[in-house]
């Protein structure tokens, strides 16, 4: 493309509906972070706001990098973030108690929020050199059941249930699009339906409580069941355009647990209605539908599975959120990203959006040049 | 089954990853249509019921006790109303510190040790914004005293009620029950939380008890908006109460006053009907509680002290207390044989005991009467005349008329409870005992003792449709009157049982010391002294031990009945004195139902009366139960044995037991 007029060309070459899209989710997030706080811009809608547009400035950086790039450095980063998450758990393990986070003066990393599109960077990488033939030999498993399941298992450790939950899909995903044997996942669904239950057991108390209200809120509206009961009664109470802004009751009287964090899906419906509610799937399901997109034009098979299995990792984020505030899912503590407060999740997703913009950027200028 | 091996190739393998990209692509969209699925059906078909829970969030609906209804008596007096009450709750969830804040309230409020400790288990039980009491009743410096340190003493609410002012005290005790908390039970059972409002009263007992549905009015209504924390945000709407309906009674409250007043220390019961309506213009049962001290919530050494009182101020004893009637039943027999033939001049001579098969049955009087009449045995109460005419008859022939007079019966009033008590006849002792009737049963039945069991109610009753010839039927609230509807007995008869009733009283009977002093106003009554022990045959021959030197328990019961006027009856009662037994004269029971028919003739009369004799009782009602919880709680923290009875105070008149009966 040549330059036009007064945009500068690296710019200009940005996919503008989709970061306008982006734009859109979050600034509306902002209005929804504002009225939780009570009409007011801090403690969250502030700072929110600046943490985005420094992690929109990263993924436009991020944008830049080829593509060959993310191929060589994605298994030293998978490295270091191993390591790190054995060192939060040995910082855990020093100072008593669990610790997801490192520390690292300016900010607090958490290592298990960045092993999300670390996790499909590695697998995507693994089997973009693993050879087509060798793909239904057991050459093609063990080695991403070890990439996938030591991360995992050190998150669960932590334990974070959700996040490990999310690590794994997302490794899995990638090794569903790269060609494994179909069986081998329908297989194993079985299998874990079936060792659902000796899973049940080996859960810490509070998840296993998670659970249980899960699949039975009501029976504990004040105690354990309460986020759930809460949340749906700030959605349903919202109806088709909502309380109107500022007017959310079940947030401003503290009635809806964790309003600006897991639960600000359920704000954002109490006052904005299932109108706000659909905007905001709908928007995701556009952002999420670029990323397949993206996946789908990429030249090289390890930027097909990477995009692909980012676009799904975005996925997750959002499905897990919703089916959980909607009473679909147990708790799990996965924020909503791009709206829930908190710089992780929006840090994750800006990477997950930059890497694959990189890609987008990569395979147009193949096309260009073919 | 083996497959052949599939080969893979890099082309293949892109063609794979289409296929299943776009899998995953439409499952994601499928859970992105699960999801707005779910939106729409929560916040759409589900969005009634969520919106109604949130709003149940939201507001907090403080409910204001409504006030209760008053009761009056006919003129319009009140017996029962409401007193405006400053009280002090805690809301707990507002509390800062605990521990400071029930220290500042002990000290300020003045609050005993064991209500501190019940304010600290509510508390423990308590939660949120459900207020919990701290006191009520307060006067005006304390509750001063605590609002203007409101600032300092957060969680601390200060509000007006009401509580609930009995300005006769005891004398209405057993009439209109009390009003305290609801219980725990009675929350469970209806789960209405104005039960558990604080300063919100139920009636307990009597009236307050059975009319509560009518007095207990509709409760208002605060919304407040209140965050999760129970924190106030605003007030929305205040609704207020609706007052619950007054209730006018019958009763005239000062006779009622006057006859509790005029049973002195006695453990009795009177009951005064007007013959007009039926309505009930006293109904006493002394010694009573003091309802409201009742309605403060009792300590535990009152209760103990009037739960060990040998005078059952506990009982109502107008309805539940069962009496042989004793001698009040001979008029009664009288009408009862001339229905069946008798003549009214036939003559029985008493030699003062009757010999029946083995049993020797005396007359009150041992020397016997000799010759009487009816009217003369009726007048000189003689035992021997209805022995010999319930012989003759049986007492089959008796116990209709004793029905229809309202004894065994149960009437329609707003009571906690009745008893029947008993009318025996022959069907009656086969069914019961398996034992065919004897004559000895007769005997014994014709003057009201043996099997017969009836209260003081009935009693009244008797001597007002023995008055009135027709069938009263006693009712408490005033204007409901129901015409009463005559008796099917010939009113020459009633005439010659009411002539013998006023010989009673005025022509030298057993009733000579109840002749009122109302000029132009006659009484006519009938004594009785029922016997709760058995006098053997060797006391007999030593001489029938006075009641005076018999503990409390063995002394005969003192019954009395009347009507007034004699010649145009318009008010007829029942005075019963448990143990009475006849042992002073001014609190016996034909001077007391004399007092307190003059009342409704002559009140200042009948009150110099009592002016007389009160002060040698110790004193009005409310001297002598103060007197009496301090001679307790002395009692309980020295040596000396507690005073279960009432010392009945000496009369230095002659014993009139056999003048009596």
């Amino acid at each position: 493309m040549k330059q036009t007029g007064i945009i500068p060309a690296p710019l200009a070459a940005l996919p503008w509906s989709m970061l306008l899209l982006v734009i859109a989710i979050t600034g509306f997030g902002l209005v929804v972070l504002y009225s939780a706080a009570g009409g007011s811009l801090s403690p969250w809608a502030l700072g929110q706001g600046m943490r985005f547009l420094m992690f929109l400035g990263m993924a436009v950086v991020l944008s830049r990098v080829p593509e060959r790039m993310w191929q060589t450095i994605a298994f030293p980063v998978y490295g270091i973030l191993v390591l790190a998450l054995i060192g939060v758990e040995a910082i855990g393990g020093i100072s008593g108690g669990s610790q997801r986070w490192l520390d690292l003066g300016i900010i607090r990393l958490q290592p298990s929020e960045l092993m999300k599109p670390g996790i499909v960077l590695a697998v995507a990488r693994f089997y973009g050199m693993l050879p087509a033939g060798q793909l239904r030999t057991i050459n093609a498993i063990w080695p991403a059941a070890i990439l996938i399941g030591v991360p995992a298992a050190l998150v669960m450790l932590q334990p974070d249930l959700g996040t490990a939950m999310m690590i794994t899909f997302g490794g899995l995903t990638v090794t569903f699009l790269a060609g494994l044997p179909l069986r081998l996942y329908v297989g194993s669904t079985l299998a874990g339906a079936a060792a659902a239950p000796i899973a049940f057991g080996m859960m810490h108390e509070y998840q296993r409580n998670r659970v249980l209200i899960f699949l039975n809120p009501e029976s504990d509206p004040l105690g354990k069941g309460y986020h759930i009961s809460q949340s749906k009664i700030a959605i349903g109470s919202g109806g088709l355009f909502g309380k109107g802004f500022l007017q959310g009751t079940q947030s401003r009287l503290d009635y809806l647990p964790e309003r600006h964090t897991d639960f600000v899906f359920a704000t954002m419906a109490e006052e904005w209605g299932m109108v706000g509610g659909l905007f905001l799937i709908f928007a995701f399901f556009l952002l999420i539908r670029w990323g397949m997109q993206v996946a789908h034009n990429a030249r090289s098979k390890f930027a097909r599975l990477t995009a692909a299995g980012l676009a799904t990792t975005i996925f997750f984020y959002v499905a897990i959120n919703l089916m959980m505030v909607m009473g679909l899912a147990p708790v799990v503590g996965i924020p909503l990203p791009l709206v829930s407060y908190g710089g992780s999740a929006v840090m994750t997703v800006m990477i997950c959006i930059g890497i694959l913009m990189s890609i987008d950027r990569d395979s147009r200028r193949g096309r260009r040049m073919a | 089954m083996k497959r052949p091996k599939k080969i893979v190739t890099e082309a293949s393998q892109s063609f794979t990853f289409t296929r299943r990209a776009l899998l995953l692509g439409g499952l994601q969209g499928g859970v992105g249509a699960v999801l707005a699925g779910r939106l729409a059906w929560l916040s759409i078909a589900e969005n009634e019921h969520y919106a109604l829970l949130s709003e149940s969030n939201r507001v907090n609906l403080t409910l204001i006790p409504p006030r209760r209804g008053w009761i009056v008596d006919r003129q319009g007096k009140p017996i029962a109303i409401n007193r405006t009450d400053f009280r002090v709750d805690l809301i707990p969830d507002r509390i800062v510190d605990k521990d400071k804040l029930l220290g500042d309230l002990q000290a300020l409020l003045q609050l005993p040790e064991e209500e501190m400790q019940r304010i600290r288990d509510d508390l423990e039980e308590a939660q949120g914004f459900k207020p919990v009491q701290v006191a009520e009743d307060l006067d005006w410096e304390k509750y001063a005293a605590v609002s203007v340190r409101l600032n300092d003493l957060p969680g601390v609410s200060p509000m007006r009620g009401y509580s609930r002012f009995y300005p006769d005290g005891a004398a209405v005790g057993h009439l209109v029950g009390y009003v305290g908390a609801a219980s725990a039970k009675d929350y469970e059972e209806s789960k209405d939380p104005l039960l558990i409002t604080p300063g919100f009263k139920v009636g307990k007992d009597g009236l307050e008890k059975v009319m509560e549905p009518t007095l207990r009015g509709t409760p208002g209504a605060k919304r407040v908006e209140v965050t999760a924390r129970g924190k106030l945000v605003k007030e929305l709407t205040t609704r207020s109460d609706v007052p619950g309906h007054t209730l006018k009674l019958s009763i005239d409250a000062g006779l009622q006053t006057y006859a509790a007043r005029r049973l002195g220390t006695n453990s009795g019961s009177v009951v005064v009907i007007d013959l007009a309506t039926g309505g009930l213009l006293a109904f006493v049962s002394m010694p009573s509680y003091d309802p409201n001290s009742f309605s403060d919530g009792i300590g535990r050494d009152e209760w103990k002290m009037l739960s060990e009182d040998d005078h059952i101020p506990l009982m109502n004893k107008a309805v539940l207390g069962l009496y042989p009637p004793g001698s009040t039943v001979k008029p009664m027999n009288a009408l009862a044989l001339l229905e069946a033939g008798v003549d009214p001049r036939d003559r029985v001579v008493c030699a003062g005991a009757l010999r029946v098969g083995n049993g020797l049955f005396h007359c009150h009087k041992k020397r016997g009467h000799g010759p009487l009449d009816m009217k003369n045995a009726v007048m000189q109460s003689c035992d021997i005349y209805f022995y010999e005419m319930s012989r003759r008859l049986g007492y089959d022939r008796i116990a209709p008329v004793a029905k229809a007079m309202g004894l065994g019966q149960k009437f329609d009033l707003p009571l906690v409870s009745q008893r029947y008590g008993t009318v025996p006849d022959s069907a009656w002792k086969l069914k019961k005992y398996h034992q065919p009737w004897t004559i000895p049963d007769s005997l014994n039945a014709s003057i009201g003792q043996g099997y017969v069991l009836a209260n003081p109610l009935q009693m009244a009753v008797m001597a007002s449709r023995l008055a009135s010839g027709r069938e009263i039927k006693p009712s408490m609230f005033f204007g409901h009157d129901k015409p009463a509807a005559p008796l099917p007995y010939s009113a020459e008869h009633f005439a010659i049982v009411r002539d013998a009733m006023y010989g009673v009283v005025n022509e030298g009977g057993t009733g000579g010391a109840a002749r009122m002093q109302v000029p132009g106003v006659a009484l006519a009554a009938k004594t009785g002294t029922a016997q709760v022990r058995r006098i053997t045959m060797a006391e007999r021959a030593g001489g029938v031990l006075s009641n005076a030197s018999l503990p409390f328990r063995m002394r005969d019961h003192a019954h009395f009945i009347c009507f007034a006027p004699a010649d145009n009856p318009r008010y007829a009662a029942s005075v019963v004195l448990e143990h009475g037994g006849h042992t002073v004269r001014n609190l016996d029971s034909p001077m007391t139902g004399r007092d307190i028919m003059t009342y409704l003739f002559d009140p200042d009369r009948a009150m110099k009366s009592l002016a007389e004799v009160e002060p040698t009782w110790g004193g009005d009602i409310a001297t002598r139960m103060a007197a009496k919880a301090e001679a307790w709680k002395l009692a309980k923290a020295g040596a000396t044995p507690l005073p279960t009875s009432t010392p009945t105070p000496a009369d230095p008149g002659a014993n009139v037991a056999a003048a009596v009966d």
